[in-house]
């Protein structure tokens, strides 16, 4: 637990967590490769992304046996992305919107995102 | 500081929640790591939100185009002979990067067991499937600017945004592994010809290295989700 002896570790917990991040990423080419479509696809990709995330920053970084001053200061931050991500996501929709209002032909069919209902 | 006022130090640490105001208050030091180590986290924080802005304004272009935005899938897609596969290249690159980030963890754990010359062989093998990275997209750059016609302000294939996205995310990106693999190299020859030895046989610097490194890999994740999955 002491960082001052430095970060040491089985090697064998390295090996597993390499493996895995193999075959997760093949998973994730795989819903590529197979061509898989809607909320599936978005739901597969978010999870394998996270899974190799978490394992890459937990173990790789050694996070999990810093100490809770150090993960609180780096892991919490990020955390205010997710508001910046809702800004603007409203943000596109609006500019969507709008162009939609007026820079489109009155016989031109836009493609509209399934969180935005025509008016 | 000395030896045992360290370890006195550390014996009244204290866990959890009250430990972290302890060690924010503290009169010396609030993390208990190398200092090269806690600025490197800082830097890589700071990189995260860089990243982050690319990645939002990413988000929000796409959002809000009208024209069609070009198929990844099929973009990148590489014919060796016969059909195009999609995503081969990046799914290639992926794995490389992945490989290295197992090597160089390797090389962390080499680092602090003081063994010189398998720390030297792992950094520069890190090094090396990191500048193949590189590689990989400077080909995979030359293929889409020469071939497909892509540009930061048009493209054949749909909405006019593609390009400056892509290159810019991406450009990004490699700028990173390229720094990286210049500081892998400097580090891993040092490693080999005894400047840390002398220095107090330590191999911190090799673990910040690895950080640098393992974040580089930690971001690439995010853009193969978001810009070539998605």
């Amino acid at each position: 637990m002491a960082s001052s002896e430095g970060q040491q570790h089985p090697l064998s917990i390295y090996y597993w967590v390499w493996g895995l991040l193999f075959v997760v990423s093949g998973f994730s080419y795989g819903v590529d490769y197979f061509q898989l479509q809607g909320s599936l696809r978005w739901t597969l990709i978010l999870i394998f992304m996270f899974v190799k995330a978490g394992f890459i920053t937990a173990i790789f970084m050694h996070m999990t046996w810093e100490r809770l001053a150090l993960q609180l200061t780096i892991l919490l931050p990020p955390v205010l992305l997710m508001i910046f991500i809702g800004i603007m996501a409203i943000e596109g929709d609006y500019t969507f919107l709008t162009r939609i209002e007026f820079f489109t032909e009155s016989d031109f069919v836009p493609v509209y995102h399934n969180s935005v209902t025509p008016h | 500081m000395s030896e045992t006022s360290m370890t006195e130090t550390n014996e009244l640490l204290q866990e959890g929640l009250t430990g972290v105001v302890g060690d924010y208050s503290a009169d010396k030091q609030s993390f208990h790591v190398p200092w090269g180590k806690a600025m490197m986290w800082i830097f890589l924080l700071s990189d995260t939100f860089i990243f982050s802005c690319f990645l939002l304004s990413y988000m929000t272009v796409r959002m809000s185009v009208q024209d069609p935005w070009p198929i990844p899938s099929e973009v990148f897609a590489l014919s060796f002979g016969g059909d195009p596969i999609p995503l081969i290249l990046i799914a290639i690159m992926t794995f490389i990067l992945i490989t290295s980030s197992g090597t160089m963890a390797m090389a962390v754990n080499m680092g602090y067991r003081k063994d010189k010359k398998k720390t030297f062989w792992l950094m520069f093998a890190t090094a090396i499937l990191g500048a193949s990275f590189v590689g990989m997209q400077a080909f995979e750059w030359t293929k889409l600017i020469l071939d497909e016609g892509v540009r930061p302000w048009a493209n054949p294939m749909g909405a006019a945004q593609f390009g400056s996205i892509f290159f810019m995310i991406t450009g990004f990106h490699g700028l990173h592994v390229s720094a990286g693999v210049i500081y892998l190299l400097v580090v891993a020859f040092r490693v080999k010809n005894g400047f840390y030895e002398r220095r107090g046989n330590n191999y911190e610097i090799v673990e910040i290295a690895g950080l640098y490194w393992h974040f580089v890999d930690l971001v690439w994740v995010f853009i193969f989700a978001f810009f070539y999955l998605w």
